[in-house]
């Protein structure tokens, strides 16, 4: 690991999945009890389409992304208030939208020669540095965001009904929500892809909250769950010389059957006390 | 402390009514829920609201918390606006609807009836941390401060959701089937505890227990559509006749003393 970590591309990886991990950990904490990971999907791979038209435009794909992906991230929770009923229909509509019009864009750049791959499975490897900086203020921005309104969230997240009757802009925290969530998504894109940015945002999650007994604990868990797949993945990725976006969320998929099983094992001795 | 700021069931000076309803109509979708529903309730009333599953009773409690707008027609609470008037409110809604992997504790649940406005981004004050403990004691559920929501029974959950109400010092509660989850036995405690509470507070509460409704309560509506309220406790054919699963509920698990009224002290 030492040799690696000599290699600069190798160090960029590293910080780029620390800087991602905290990212995912706080803010898929809130997708997850929110329940609102199919728009965070949608988003994933509407963002597509943002990268499709900023190459088509000659201007940088992560501006492009990240412009996309909130415009998008707006309609669909408009669209979420709107009509509950077919929310899902409507999301599931943009999202297919969204990468069709990706792309297209890119076939109509001429020259084109960006590879598709990166984008669908992430290439953490050759994230530049202007990439590590952008984490690095949605980090601190997300961390301020949770800090100042972390009261107002965890009500929220648990009883947004009760919230609105208190006299609190839930419809203000959901789009300001959606919106950290959409520029998240533009950097876990460059980590594990766009296909797949759900699993990192909502496995270390799903796990912590079992082991938790609040909202921040349960964030600060899972920053570090995801912190432990990032890397070991990486690390694993090295090694046996496979697709580093592919091997994290193996990573991930392993743990999450792993602390199924545990619970599953638990359940069994606890029963057999019981008896 | 600002105890219990101006909870008095006399008439205010702003307005003798909790609650003014006139000419209310609200539909979802192309479905008519509510007609033409008109009623006033003065100040420290104890009101019960039946009718059956689909009748409109959460819908016209949504639309005086300001969760839905009418149609049609004009509300009024405590004289202002549901939206405004909805920091003066308490609301307990049906349990049943939140999650039960959720993370957070009884203390936390109970605070969140200090939220406001106001204070937004701002830590829990001491002044509010108090006031949890005051009304978690209230309700019996200070020992369990430290527990997770998920882990307790429904007649449990119903009490810290009735204590965080509590702690928004409200001046009209608002219970959404309190007792739909709950064991028979606490029934009667929480309709104690709500008896106790209406000595200060206007309470309206959705039931389904008719025996229920003609102990404690101080006057009575039924909701289907359409809207009958009386004064008074007594239960009329009328409503009977508009609410046809009451009478089922009346024989399915009345006890005999809910059934008959109690004569109440003075």
């Amino acid at each position: 690991m030492w040799d690696a970590l000599q290699l600069e591309f190798m160090r960029n990886a590293v910080a780029a999945g620390l800087l991602v991990s905290l990212v995912c950990g706080i803010l898929g904490t809130l997708v997850v009890v929110n329940r609102i990971v199919f728009i965070s999907g949608g988003i994933a791979h509407a963002a597509y389409g943002g990268i499709g038209l900023a190459l088509y435009l000659g201007v940088s794909p992560t501006v492009g992304a990240t412009l996309f992906s909130i415009a998008i991230s707006m309609v669909m929770g408009i669209a979420s208030i709107k009509s509950k009923e077919r929310a899902d229909t409507f999301i599931g509509v943009m999202w297919a939208l969204g990468m069709a019009s990706g792309i297209i864009f890119t076939e109509l750049t001429p020259g084109y020669n960006v590879d598709l791959m990166s984008y669908l499975f992430g290439s953490i490897l050759t994230v530049p540095i202007s990439d590590l900086w952008y984490m690095l203020c949605l980090d601190f921005v997300v961390l301020l965001f949770v800090f100042f309104f972390y009261k107002e969230l965890v009500a929220m997240s648990y009883d947004e009904e009760f919230c609105f009757v208190a006299g609190i802009p839930v419809r203000v925290f959901y789009f300001v929500l959606l919106g950290l969530i959409s520029l998240s998504v533009v950097m876990i894109i460059r980590v594990v892809g766009l296909i797949l940015v759900i699993a990192l945002l909502t496995i270390p999650p799903f796990i912590a909250e079992k082991y938790t007994a609040s909202l921040g604990k349960m964030m600060g868990l899972a920053c570090l769950l995801s912190i432990l797949f990032t890397l070991a993945g990486l690390w694993l990725s090295y090694q046996l010389n496979l697709a580093s976006g592919a091997t994290i969320i193996m990573v991930a998929g392993v743990g999450f059957f792993l602390s199924l099983a545990i619970d599953a094992l638990a359940g069994k001795r606890r029963q057999a006390t019981d008896r | 402390m600002a105890q219990a700021v101006s909870h008095n069931p006399e008439p205010s000076a702003s307005s003798p009514y909790a609650i003014e309803v006139e000419g209310v109509s609200f539909s979802y979708e192309r479905t008519e829920v509510l007609k033409d529903v008109s009623f006033r309730l003065k100040q420290g009333e104890f009101l019960g609201i039946i009718g059956p599953n689909g009748g409109g009773k959460t819908t016209l409690v949504k639309l005086m918390l300001g969760l839905l707008r009418p149609d049609r027609g004009k509300i009024r609470i405590l004289g202002e606006e549901p939206n405004t008037a909805s920091r003066r409110v308490g609301y307990v809604p049906q349990s049943m609807d939140l999650s039960r992997a959720f993370p957070i504790s009884v203390m936390d649940v109970a605070l969140m009836g200090r939220l406001s406005r106001a204070r937004m981004g701002k830590r829990y004050s001491r002044a509010d941390e108090d006031k949890a403990r005051q009304v978690l004691q209230k309700v019996g559920m200070w020992d369990h401060r430290h527990r997770l929501m998920g882990k307790l029974s429904g007649g449990q959950k119903q009490r810290v959701f009735i204590a965080r109400a509590l702690a928004t010092d409200p001046e009209i509660l608002f219970l959404d089937e309190p007792t739909a989850s709950v064991d028979p036995e606490f029934q009667v405690n929480l309709y104690d505890i709500l008896q106790e509470l209406n000595k200060e507070v206007t309470i309206v509460v959705i039931t389904h227990d008719i025996g229920v409704v003609s102990a404690y309560m101080k006057s009575i509506a039924c909701v289907n559509k359409h809207f009958i309220f009386h004064e008074g406790s007594q239960i009329t054919q009328e409503m009977i006749d508009m609410a046809y699963q009451c009478p089922v509920d009346l024989i399915a698990h009345g006890m005999p003393h809910r059934v008959l009224p109690i004569h109440k002290e003075e």
